[in-house]
C-alpha cells in the first residue's frame, strides 16, 4: 500500500521536475519547484523522517518559494499573462509620459 | 526484475531528480532556470542521503515512539540532510543576489546574450575587434546564431517597459 502511494508521489514529483524545465512562464516554473518540494516532504514522511519532512515543507518549499518569487519580481520576469495582455500597461504608461513631455 | 518496494521507488525518484536537475543545468540557456535546476538536483541528493539510512520495517527515530526494542531508522543522515536543506536555501538566496547584480549590469539573463556582451566588453577593454564582429577575417567569423524565438517574441514589450 505504501509502495503505491510512494509511486504516485514519485511520478508527480518527476513530472513537476520536468515541468520546471519546460514551462514557458517563470511564475509557473517556481510553482512547480514548490510542488517538487512538497512531494519530497510527503516522501520523507513515508521514509520515517518526520523532522526532515517538516523542514523540507517549511524551508524547502515555503521559504525558497517566497525567495524565488520575490526574485522574479526584482528580475522583471513576473509576467502572469502570456503575450498581448502585458503590452497594454507599458503602452499606456508611455502615452502618459508622452503627454507630460507635450505639456 | 527489481522488486517494487518503497525503497526502490524512492531511489528511482531521487536519481530521477538528480538527473533532471543536472540535465537542466547543462541544457537551459536562462540563468534563473539554471538556478531552479540546481535546487532540484540538490533536493535529489538530499533524498538519496536520507535513503541511505532507511531500513524496511523500521520506525522513526523518536524515543518513546512505537514499541520498545523496535528497529529504528538511522538518524544520522537525517540530521545531515536537515542541515543541508537549510544550507541549500542559503545557496539559493546567494545565487539570487548574484542574478540581480548580473541583471542590473547587463539587462538580461540569457546566457548567449550575456556571453556576447561580456566578450564585447573584454574586446573593448583590450582594444581589439569583438570576436563575433564582422571585422574578423573570413575564416574566423562565427556561424550565424540560432534565432531565439522567445527572445524575439518578447522583445517588443521589454523594450517598451525600458522606455
Amino acid at each position: 500500500m505504501l509502495t503505491w502511494i510512494a509511486l504516485v508521489i514519485v511520478v508527480v514529483m518527476l513530472v513537476a521536475a520536468v515541468l520546471v524545465l519546460t514551462l514557458r512562464s517563470f511564475v509557473a516554473a517556481v510553482a512547480a519547484t514548490a510542488v517538487v518540494g512538497l512531494a519530497l516532504s510527503v516522501l520523507y514522511v513515508l521514509l520515517q523522517a518526520p523532522d526532515v519532512a517538516m523542514t523540507e515543507a517549511a524551508v524547502g518549499a515555503g521559504l525558497s518559494g517566497v525567495i524565488l518569487a520575490l526574485a522574479l519580481r526584482r528580475l522583471g520576469l513576473w509576467q502572469l499573462d502570456d503575450g498581448d495582455a502585458v503590452v497594454l500597461k507599458p503602452a499606456s504608461g508611455r502615452a502618459g509620459a508622452g503627454g507630460d513631455a507635450d505639456a | 526484475m527489481i522488486p517494487l518496494s518503497l525503497e526502490t521507488v524512492s531511489y528511482a525518484g531521487a536519481i530521477g531528480l538528480v538527473v533532471i536537475g543536472g540535465l537542466g543545468l547543462v541544457i537551459c540557456n536562462h540563468l534563473f532556470r539554471m538556478l531552479l535546476a540546481l535546487a532540484m538536483a540538490e533536493s535529489g541528493a538530499n533524498l538519496l542521503l536520507v535513503l541511505t539510512g532507511f531500513r524496511d520495517g523500521a520506525i522513526a527515530p523518536i524515543i518513546g515512539y512505537g514499541p520498545a526494542g523496535a528497529p529504528l531508522v538511522d538518524p544520522l543522515p537525517q540530521v545531515l540532510v536537515l542541515t543541508a536543506i537549510v544550507i541549500g536555501v542559503g545557496v539559493q538566496a546567494l545565487a539570487v543576489a548574484v542574478l540581480v547584480r548580473v541583471y542590473r549590469s547587463y539587462g538580461t539573463l540569457d546566457m548567449r546574450e550575456l556571453r556576447r556582451r561580456m566578450e564585447g566588453e573584454i574586446a573593448a577593454a583590450a582594444g581589439i575587434a569583438a570576436p563575433g564582429s564582422a571585422q574578423a577575417p573570413l575564416g574566423q567569423r562565427p556561424l550565424p546564431p540560432v534565432p531565439d524565438y522567445e527572445l524575439v517574441r518578447r522583445s517588443a514589450p521589454v523594450r517598451e517597459r525600458g522606455a
